[in-house]
């Protein structure tokens, strides 16, 4: 499965972003540009602006100034549903998924399907049977081995859920997937599958922010790395060229990026 | 564990059924009059009142919320229905509605301090308890009020049905039954009921606001407290102001014998009904024996501890 | 000469201006501790205890516990009323044992205590007690019934309170006594069951809950005759069941409390007996007792009856009892 070798079609950039709570600034000007068919993995230490940031992408708070831009138009969101219906989904690190319900209701979740004519506009039935065909469709197309759609989502395991959680952003996003930490308190098997499963989202077209901490999982699927630092973009890295404790000490700040050999840079 | 995992969640929802038949049996074999239509009948109207107030708490329950008001409003709406035809000449269609539309109004009260003032649920109807027993017993004057319009006693006349009698109240009670349970089952408005209980935050991220669930819960559990008062008045033929405060807890026993799980997002409505039966079943069967109340209510908080236990169980093997 | 005429006055004027305010502060302050809020029966208790306070000038607290039973919200009612002036106390206690150190330690306050309705166990533990005779009252609604049955033999359902409580077993035994029945002395809490009472359900004194237990009490034995209810609401749910079985012209009810709303439904047959009691009177015996107290200092002691009354519409011959139109008038309750 080789990967699709990034263009350098903008999809998604963000312009001077700052967020301000209360005395604290946590972007102070930050920039951010995703390019089509790429998986761009978000990394910064603590405090760095990160969260800030993904928030403001994914429409979970409103900037205080800058702006995003997404296809090449202006989007202000006003909460996460703008994000949604723009094509932007998100996975968060809870996962947002209602453990005692079903795979299938859970991809569906808001975004319900109602059965036609009578039962579905008047009694307002859901087409059950239809949303569960979707849910094995979908799955099955991002190669997610669960057998049955029908288990509640509690029966299922950390990495098992976490697909769930990827693949109903995939099924859905029509732009950009947002992850956040996705293989985060995850074992090693697992955090593969889930790799895998981001790999091919990647591969369906869907351009991919991963945010993450797991070094060596960034190495391994990323295309770029976007160093956030002091509530800015402090670098934008090659995995392929840049090494792991070089890239560490960029976004200590140990290193600065103008004593990086051009290659490294992305 | 797995296999013990994927076994126990039937056996929660199953339990509510199998501790009924248990007790049907045990007091079919032990006394003489138990098994019979007309014992199951009275049954059912014994527990109407109680059935159709847990229609709203199992609702509310499932937002992994709690009323303790609920009692307390149906006296109130009792209270307003009778007196409003009794003392004002209401006609007697117009009053029920009145009466409906205040327990209605309180359920929204509940429903505004839990969703916009963020106070747990408990609380929050502690003091609606008190204040709408208080707001009873002034408006009724402590007195019981007898003269009662026939239409709101229509309910609890009853039609033979097979070899026995079968009130309207009881078949109204299924009904509801029915069709909330419909509304739970197969609309999307009814899975975010369910949605909300399990992960309200969830639901906000999926860009269903769990407040107007929320609000929506509780607003219908005021109707149906009304719809409750309705068949109060209906059973007992007068309007009573200290009837409901009993009801307060016997509805939440009779949802969590049901099998739904105070936390929240699990749970079938008809275990409610399936609850109060059981409820109705010991304390018929137990007079039957012979026996004091005392064992009734032991029996039955044996029960809700075995109904609790069993659900902490069933969600220990998923986490 | 006239200088000192003008002190004298002044100072006696003076002296008076300082004892008005002492005056007013001697107002009788007394205490009405019920045991809650929402029974009927103490409803009118409270009305007759502030009824006779405001005719003697005297102030009235009052205050319950939350539920029957709860002793530490009449414990603590009690040191709120004693620590806001109440120099009497009347109590109808929730439990009649856990609240004696209460009553001590007031008494050595130089507080009156006066137990109303029932008795603190042991009786003497409170300066007074004016009470109802709720054994006696079973007796007499028991002899009627004995006597209304002429020899008939009897199928007796009891329509009780709830276990343990004194007030419902008293009620109980009385009447299986006056009944001529095998049953309990007046001190016990225990229910007696002869043979001749073939079931025995809990109505909690509640209407809804009364008709339930008729219903299952038919259930079990449709020819019951008889039905002894603890208190008239729970004889109207008896009634309701009855009538809806088509049983109701056979069966005799008899009931106790003597509330307006009772005395109506024995008027209109359904209640064919009722010992009628006077929440009213006890408590404003007890009311005018404080104010005694309060103004000569002398305590009122021992047992006072404040009677019961059989109220019947249909007298019998060989037991004394008086109409509806007696029992009207002095009913409790809204006329």
């Amino acid at each position: 499965m080789s990967a699709i070798a990034p263009s350098t079609r903008i999809v998604m950039q963000a312009k001077g972003l700052v967020k301000r709570y209360g005395q604290v600034t946590a972007l102070d000007g930050a920039d951010f540009e995703l390019r089509a068919g790429e998986i761009l993995a978000v990394i910064g230490d603590n405090g760095a602006g990160k969260s800030s940031l993904i928030k403001c992408l994914s429409g979970a708070t409103v900037p205080d100034e800058g702006e995003i831009i997404l296809d090449g138009q202006v989007i202000h969101f006003k909460g996460p549903i703008d994000a949604r219906r723009v094509g932007i989904e998100t996975v968060y690190q809870d996962l947002a998924v209602a453990p005692a319900m079903t795979i299938a209701e859970n991809l569906f979740l808001g975004r319900e399907i109602r059965r036609e004519g009578f039962a579905g506009n008047v009694l307002r039935m859901l087409d059950k049977k239809r949303m569960l065909e979707e849910s094995v469709k979908r799955m099955n197309d991002l190669k997610v081995g669960i057998r049955s759609m029908t288990q509640a989502v509690e029966t299922l395991s950390g990495g098992q859920r976490q697909c769930v959680a990827v693949a109903r952003a995939a099924a859905f996003a029509e732009h950009v997937v947002i992850l956040d930490e996705p293989t985060a308190a995850l074992g090693v098997k697992e955090g593969n599958m889930v790799l895998e499963l981001i790999r091919r989202v990647r591969d369906k077209g869907l351009p991919v922010v991963l945010i993450s901490h797991n070094m060596p999982h960034v190495f391994e699927i990323a295309d770029r790395i976007h160093v956030a630092r002091l509530g800015k973009r402090g670098a934008v890295l090659n995995p392929k060229k840049i090494s792991m404790s070089d890239t560490v000490a960029v976004m200590t700040g140990a290193l600065t990026p103008d004593k990086l050999p051009a290659e490294c840079l992305a | 564990m797995a296999t013990l995992k994927e076994k126990l969640p039937p056996i929660g929802q199953l339990g509510p059924f199998i501790a009924l038949l248990i007790a049907c049996i045990a007091f079919g074999t032990t006394t003489d009059h138990f098994f019979s239509g007309a014992n199951f009948s009275l049954i059912l109207q014994q527990v109407t009142v109680v059935g159709v107030i847990a229609i709203g708490q199992t609702l509310i329950i499932l937002t992994a919320g709690i009323d303790l008001s609920c009692g307390m409003i149906m006296a109130l709406g009792s209270i307003v229905m009778t007196k409003l035809a009794a003392d004002n000449g209401v006609p007697a269609p117009l009053a029920i509605l009145a009466g409906i539309v205040v327990t209605s109004l309180f359920g929204l009260i509940n429903g505004l301090l839990v969703t916009r003032i963020k106070l747990p649920p408990f609380i929050v109807t502690l003091g609606t308890f008190n204040i709408a027993f208080a707001i009873t017993q002034l408006y009724s004057g402590a007195q019981t009020v007898t003269e009662v319009p026939d239409m709101m006693n229509w309910l609890g006349s009853t039609f033979p049905v097979g070899g026995t009698n079968v009130a309207y109240g009881t078949v109204l009670m299924i009904l509801l039954y029915l069709a909330v349970g419909f509304w739970l089952r197969e609309t999307g408005a009814g899975r975010h009921v369910y949605a909300v209980g399990n992960n309200p935050e969830a639901t906000r991220l999926v860009g269903i606001p769990p407040e107007k669930v929320l609000l929506g819960v509780y607003v219908m559990a005021g109707v149906f407290y009304g719809i409750a008062s309705l068949l109060s008045v209906a059973r007992t033929g007068v309007g009573d102001p200290n009837a409901g405060q009993t009801e307060n807890l016997d509805a939440i026993t009779a949802v969590v014998l049901g099998g739904t799980s105070l936390f929240g997002g699990r749970g079938m409505l008809f275990g409610s009904l399936v609850g109060a039966v059981v409820v109705g079943v010991l304390r018929n069967g137990l007079t039957l024996m012979g026996v004091s109340s005392v064992y009734q209510v032991l029996i039955t908080g044996i029960l809700v501890i075995v109904a609790v236990a069993v659900d902490q169980l069933s969600r220990r093997g998923g986490r | 000469m006239i200088k000192l005429t003008l002190a004298a006055a002044l100072t006696s004027v003076a002296l008076a201006a300082a004892t008005l305010p002492a005056q007013a502060a001697d107002q009788p302050v007394i205490g009405l501790i019920t045991k809650t809020e929402t029974n009927p029966f103490f409803v009118k208790m409270k009305e007759g205890a502030s009824d006779e306070a405001k005719a003697k000038g005297a102030k009235l607290l009052s205050g319950a516990g939350k539920t029957d039973g709860d002793n530490a919200g009449q414990v603590a009612a009690m040191e709120n009323m004693i620590a806001a002036g109440a120099k009497t106390i009347l109590i109808t206690p929730s439990d009649s044992k856990a609240i004696i150190p209460a009553i001590k330690k007031a008494q050595e306050k130089g507080v009156m205590v006066i137990a109303l309705d029932s008795p603190t166990d042991p009786a003497s533990a409170t300066d007074a007690l004016f009470a109802t005779d709720n054994y006696k009252a079973g007796v007499l609604i028991g002899e009627y019934a004995k006597a209304a049955m002429a020899g008939k033999p009897v199928k007796i359902a009891t329509l009780d309170l709830f276990p343990g409580h004194p007030v419902g077993a008293q009620r109980h035994n009385g009447f299986l006594q006056g009944y001529g029945l095998k049953s309990n002395d007046a001190k016990t809490n225990e229910l007696a069951h002869p043979a001749e009472v073939v079931c025995m359900a809990d109505s909690f004194g509640d209407r809804a809950k009364g008709q339930t237990a008729m219903e299952n009490c038919l259930q079990k034995n449709p020819d019951i005759n008889l039905v002894y209810t603890i208190n008239e609401p729970a004889a109207a749910g008896a009634y309701n069941a009855l009538q809806k079985a088509g049983k109701e012209k056979g069966v005799m009810i008899v009931s106790i409390d003597g509330g307006c709303d009772g005395i109506k439904d024995v008027a209109a047959g359904k209640i064919a007996a009722t010992s009628q009691q006077y929440p009213l009177k006890m408590a404003a015996m007890g009311v005018a007792a404080g104010v005694d107290y309060a103004n000569t200092g002398k305590k009122v002691s021992g047992y006072t009856d404040t009677g019961v009354t059989l109220i019947s519409a249909k007298p019998i011959a060989g037991v004394d009892s008086k109409d509806t139109t007696v029992g009207h008038d002095l009913c409790w309750g809204k006329k």
